[in-house]
Order: C-alpha cells, then structure tokens, then sequence
C-alpha cells in the first residue's frame, strides 16, 4: 500500500519556539511554503533575544564551548536532510567546531593586563556586545549564515538573522538542530521572509547593538548604516563567506565586532 | 524547639559505596604502542594495587630499554603525518578525546580512585571533568596556535617523552598530551608505577577516537622506564612533572643536548592568613588546600602562615574542624580523605612527621577510626614550628600542616619566599590592594586570593625556583611544545 508523505510546515524559529509569522503572510521555495516575517516579527525576535542574552553571556566560556561543540554534531547528524550540498554541510560543521574553540580564547587573545605606570592592576577584558542582527547572504544559504552566527555565539552574543531570501529552507532546517543542541531558547532567532524589509526594521531597531551584513547588497548596506548611526550600532559588512577559509582566516575581525573591550583598574598596595 | 535542642541531634553518615559493578578491568595490561597493546618485550608485568585494600586490580607490563625504543621509533614514523594534518582534523580528534572522556567519567573516575586511593568525590568532581575541559580547551588551540602565541609560523617539536606522577594520574596525562597533540607533535607518555590504570583506559580512548597509531604511546614501567625515555635518541623534548630530585637528574642527564625541557616538581607553598581575612571562609581554603587530595599536591598550601594577632582563633577554629574530616573508604562517596597512594610514601610522611615531634614542634593528629588493611595518615597539625625545622622546609606531599606566624606584611612576604620552592601561594585577605601587592612580591608560579587549589585549562600553570620551570594551561602551555619560526 503506498503511503503519503508527511509534508513539513516550515516556521519562524523565535524564543526557541517554533513559529508562523505574526502576519499570516507566506511565501514559496522548492515545493514548500515558509513564513513571510513582518517587522512585528523581528520586534518580537529582538525582545526575545535581549531576554536571553544576559543568562548566555554569564555562561561559562566553556559551557558555551560545548553547546557550540553540541551544536556541530547536531548539524553533522543531519548533514544528508539540510537541502544543500555535503561540502556546505561539512565546511558549516567545521566552522561551528572553529568557534566552538574560541570561547575560551577570546580573552586571551582580545585582552590582557596594561602594564600602566602608577600602583595599579589594569587589565582589559572582551565581553559580548549583546544582541547581534544578521543580515544572510542569498548564497551559501546554511554556511553564509553559519559564518556569521558562529562568530557572535562564541563571542557570548545572541542573534536575530534574516534568511537567505531565495533559498531559506536549509536555515529554518538549522533551526531544528540548533533546537537539539542544547541552545537556548532566544539565543538564536531565524526569520525567513524579504530582506530588505526585515534587515530595514532590524537596522532600525533600537534594542539591537551590532549589525552583521552579509547580504552583498550595496544599497541595502548603506541604508543600514544610516539606520545604525541613530543608535550607533557596531557594523560589519563583508562578502558571503563561501568555504570553510573565508569564515575563518579572519576570526578575529569578526569577533572584535561584536566584543566590547572593558578596562578595569584596581590599587595595588596602600 | 529551642536551637540548643536541634543542633543536639547527632546526624551521622551511613555508608555510601560508590559501586564497581560496570567496571571492567582488564587482568593484564599491555605497552599501548603503534595504535595496539602489546607485550612488553622482555616479559615483565607487575600488580598495580589499590592502595585502600592492598588488594591487586590488574597487572600491568613495565617497559624496558627495548620498548623505548620500539615506542620512539613508532612514534618518529606517526610523525611527518600528524605533523602535517589539517589543524582542524587535528582538533577534530581531540575534541573526540575530551567527548569520550565525559562519556567514560564513571569508569574512568572509579578506576582513578580504587587505583590511587583519593576520594571518589575528588576523581568524580575535579580530576575526570578537568581532564575533559583540558583536552576540549586545547583541541580549540589546534587550529589557531599562531593567536595563541603570537607569531606568524609555528612548528611542532616533533616526538615529546612525558612523565607523570600519581597524585592526578589522568589529569596530569591530559595536561601533557592535550598540548602536546595540538601543536602537532606526537607523544609518548609514561604513567606512574603506582597508578597506571587511567592512562591506559586513556590509550582505549585513543584506540576508539581511531587516533593514527604511534601518535600516542602510553609506555608503563617505574623510574628506570622514565630515565631511559628521557635519555634515548629520537626525544625532542621532555616534559616530567614529579619530584624536584628527578627533575634535578633529568635536567642533568640533558646537558649538552638540544631536547627541550620543562619541569613541573615539588613546592612547599605558603598559604598567608592576615588578620583581616574573613575567617571562616579561610578556614575552608586552609582544609582545602592542605587535605585536598591527601595533601598529595604539589601546590598544596603546606606552610600555614597565620598573622600573630589571629593566630589563636584561626587554630580554635580549624583543629575542630579537622576533626569533622572523614577519612577512610575513598570509595565512600562521603569521604574527605582518602588512602596513602603507597607504602613508600606513607614512610616519608611518617619520617618527616617523627623529624618534626623530634625537632621541637607541637603535634596534634585528629582522632579517627582507620581501616586495618592499605595505607593511612590521619590529618596532621604542626604548631611552634620554627622555619628551620624540615617539617617547614621539606615537602611532605601528605594530610601535614606547618604553622607558622608573622607580624607585619612585609615578614609574611619574606617567610613565604624563604623556600627553595615556588610553586604556588595563598592570600586570605579582604584588601583587594594588599592582596595584589602580596601577590606580587611572591616568588610563586600561582597564587590564589581567598581560593585555593583551584585549576581551569585556561590558567597558567607552573613554578618558579626548584618547582620547575615551563607553564601547562591556557596559551602559555602551547609554548612549551612549539618551535615558533618567526
């Protein structure tokens, strides 16, 4: 006897919660419909990663080692299902392991005692910017936006991505291992839909503090960098990374972005 | 109910056994070489026993000049290969280490603990979960050993001979092969004779994280193993960590050779009680940092140094609370205090302590039921200790405390640096300024304010003056394992 298939509704990945977009509105993509994201939607993503991105931050660089760790099995487990190439998959899986190791070396790395004259104990230390928009390639669809996300997570900030806008199926399937793997709720926010759109309300959101832009759009770029003027948002604007190489030969750049560098000064003697 | 009332009430502990039952130990363990176990070659095993029952768990081969050099030349031909594998792909395989590791903690945590006597609570809370977070901590260091030390080319040192005691058998393994394999090299390691199970559970890890064969060798045998490793032809460099006179002879048997070295050896660490500690609180790190793992520790805080003013209520306070310290079945999950590692060292402590009645100190040991059978030392306080007498000069590398007092800052700085040691020290202190500039005028590798025997693989680690020299942890235990071009 032959049997239908089950077909999946693809959603909104907001507050780790699995959901339609608030306008009702969808769009279409090999065979499938996915949710077309308003501005309320990014509203709502923003508000639901400000909420997570304290308790992320205060996590262990080490915990967030392993949830990044855990994050790269999950994706390795479904490297077959993620509807793109296995070399899309593996190099994503490799850049996740790259940041996964950087938790903990960021410190080292970006901070360090100042060797001050006077009694002091200077020293400067990287903490996380806190909630990060993504603005994704159209392609590499799943590592264009691996190669931003990875980045801020290690760094200990929480993110709010516009997808690939025409191919968002392999993201919103990264929703479903990021879900497995020990993420939390919030700390990574996916909305499919028009970019411009999104990534216009996104930029102009006043509750965000970094703008990570992929997106390769001239236009687009310029216009979010006025709208980050109003609230001097920390901007990055580079090229879809489309290997393993080009999301990570320039590891720091891309962590220095969403890191702010903390100075602290304590006497020493008397 | 009055309090009077409720604080009356005895609770004592039952007894909580951790239980044996999915462990599997083999009865004979082989020369883990070339990816497989092997026999040694001239035949010799020897019992490793735990030192709570005096009870044999399994033999073990000890390795002879000619598994030396089978062990060398295995790992000279790994090499070129593991040298030149994609960072990444060299991560890969230690994160793999560090999963199966947290996968393997229960076993690997009670084989720890029936082979060396600590605590199950020490090798179920910090020593498995640390030699984890190591090997984790260093797979991410694989693929950016440049950031981590600054220059612009980086090369392996090429095969490294690692010696390591048995107070932290698989941690302190972890702390040398961890660093070892991510900068590219390719290691043999030998246990110690005393406590060599974990490590060779560690070379089944190897086998089922399908590690390339001759990466690591784990090569058993006793000091003469060691002394022929250190010395044979094909060692670019040599890592021990163990006592300051083997550490001595292998610096010597060096000379004149191009091998790298480094050195992590004994200490006699001053722990620094001022009157302005938050007292309580001092007394925790005081029993912490003297009877952690039987005081078996390198940096354990072994001189107590009090500040005259407090000096009495500091005592009041920590000899009752010794007499709260549990001592007995490591297996007891209750237990604070655990077995002796062995016969030989329960002799040196028991000769330091005779010394320390002899020359004149006042001794006070907590009273406590022992187990008839394996080695014990109930916790020990020293008061009226002058610091000429050996029980302040000599590492006891046991449950032994040495109190000594001081009066101003500046007598406290110069007790604590009259040591041919430099491994580690303790502030207690509420003054942020005063601990910092303590801090900085000891000669110690590592000093803790208001904490103590704290570890993390982020953190240097290491000694100044006859504690060694050479860091493990963070990225300053990759240095000791790079060539750095330029």
């Amino acid at each position: 006897m032959s049997r239908l298939k089950v077909r999946k509704t693809y959603k909104l990945w907001i507050g780790g919660a699995f959901v339609r977009s608030e306008s009702g509105r969808h769009d279409e993509s090999d065979g499938f419909n996915y949710p077309r994201a308003s501005r309320k939607d990014v509203r709502d993503a923003v508000a639901a990663a400000r909420k997570a991105a304290k308790p992320w931050a205060d996590r262990t660089a080490y915990n967030r080692g392993q949830i990044l760790y855990r994050a790269a099995e999950a994706l390795e487990s479904r490297a077959g299902t993620m509807g793109v190439p296995r070399e899309e998959v593996d190099a994503s899986v490799d850049v996740l392991l790259h940041y996964a190791g950087w938790t903990d070396k960021i410190q080292p790395v970006l901070g360090g005692i100042n060797p001050v004259a006077a009694p002091f104990l200077s020293f400067s230390l990287p903490e996380p910017t806190g909630v990060v928009g993504i603005v994704a390639p159209d392609a590499p669809p799943l590592l264009g936006l691996i190669a931003e996300l990875s980045p801020a997570l290690a760094g200990g900030n929480v993110c709010v991505a516009v997808l690939s806008e025409n191919h968002p199926l392999p993201a919103l399937d990264l929703a479903e291992a990021l879900g497995v793997s020990d993420v939390p709720a919030g700390v990574v926010n996916l909305l499919s839909g028009r970019r411009r759109e999104l990534a216009t309300a996104l930029g102009a959101h006043r509750d965000l503090n970094a703008i990570l832009d992929a997106a390769g759009d001239a236009e687009l770029s310029a216009e979010l960098d006025r709208l980050a003027a109003e609230t001097i948002k920390r901007v990055r604007h580079g090229e879809a990374a489309r290997t393993y190489e080009d999301a990570t030969s320039n590891a720091l750049n891309r962590l220095e972005t969403v890191t702010e560098l903390k100075t602290a000064w304590h006497p020493v003697g008397a | 109910m009055s309090i009077e009332t409720r604080t009356s009430i005895v609770w004592d502990y039952a007894p909580a056994p951790e239980s044996t039952d999915h462990i599997r130990l083999r009865d004979r363990y082989g020369i883990f070489e070339n990816g497989e176990f092997r026999e040694p070659r001239d035949g010799r095993y020897v019992p490793t026993i735990n030192p709570a029952t005096e009870e044999p768990l399994a033999e073990v081969a000890y390795g002879g000049p000619d598994d030396v050099a089978a062990a060398v030349q295995s790992a000279r031909a790994a090499y070129p290969k593991w040298a030149a594998l994609k960072d990444l792909e060299r991560a890969k395989y230690l994160f793999r280490i560090a999963r199966l590791i947290q996968e393997r903690s229960r076993e690997l945590a009670v084989v720890e603990t029936l082979d060396g006597g600590k605590p199950l609570r020490e090798s179920r809370d910090v020593d498995i979960p640390l030699a984890a977070a190591h090997f984790f901590h260093y797979a991410g260091w694989a693929d950016k050993l440049r950031y981590g030390v600054n220059a612009r080319e980086v090369s392996p040192l090429g095969v490294v001979g690692q010696i390591v005691p048995w107070n932290f058998p698989l941690l302190m393994a972890a702390w040398k092969l961890a660093p070892a394999l991510a900068c590219g090299n390719v290691a043999i390691l030998k246990p110690a004779e005393t406590t060599p199970l974990t490590a060779l559970l560690l070379a089944e890890i190897c086998q089922e994280a399908e590690l390339p064969p001759g990466v690591v060798t784990i090569l058993p045998g006793d000091g003469g193993t060691g002394a022929t490793l250190v010395r044979a032809p094909g060692i670019d460099k040599v890592a021990f960590t163990g006592s300051t006179a083997v550490g001595r002879d292998i610096q010597a048997a060096l000379a004149g050779t191009s091998t790298h070295l480094t050195l992590e050896l004994g200490g006699k660490s001053a722990n620094i009680v001022f009157e302005d500690a938050a007292l309580d609180q001092a007394i925790e790190g005081i029993v912490n940092g003297i009877f952690f793992n039987q005081g078996h520790v390198c940096c354990a805080g072994s001189r107590l140094l009090i500040q005259e003013s407090v000096r009495d209520e500091v005592i009041a306070k920590l000899w009752p609370r010794m007499g709260r310290l549990r001592v007995g079945d490591p297996m007891d999950k209750n237990t604070d205090v655990g077995a002796i590692n062995s016969a030989e060292q329960l002799e040196r402590i028991e000769v330091l302590v005779a010394a320390g009645e002899e020359e004149g100190a006042t001794r006070r040991t907590i009273e406590c039921e022992l187990p008839e059978r394996g080695y014990w030392f109930a916790p020990t306080l020293f008061t009226d200790v002058s610091p000429a007498h050996r029980i302040a000069i000599e590492e006891i590398f046991g449950p032994v405390v040495s109190v000594l007092t001081f009066r101003t800052q500046a007598e406290a700085i110069e007790k604590a640096n009259n040591s041919r040691y430099g491994l580690a020290a303790g502030i207690w202190t509420d003054k942020g300024s005063k601990a910092f500039e303590v801090a900085g005028a000891l000669q110690a590798g590592v000093v803790w304010q208001n904490t103590y025997n704290h570890f993390d693989p982020t953190a240097a680690f290491g000694g100044y003056k006859d504690s060694g020299f050479g860091r493990e942890g963070g990225p300053a235990g990759l240095r000791p394992y790079l060539n750095i071009v330029r």
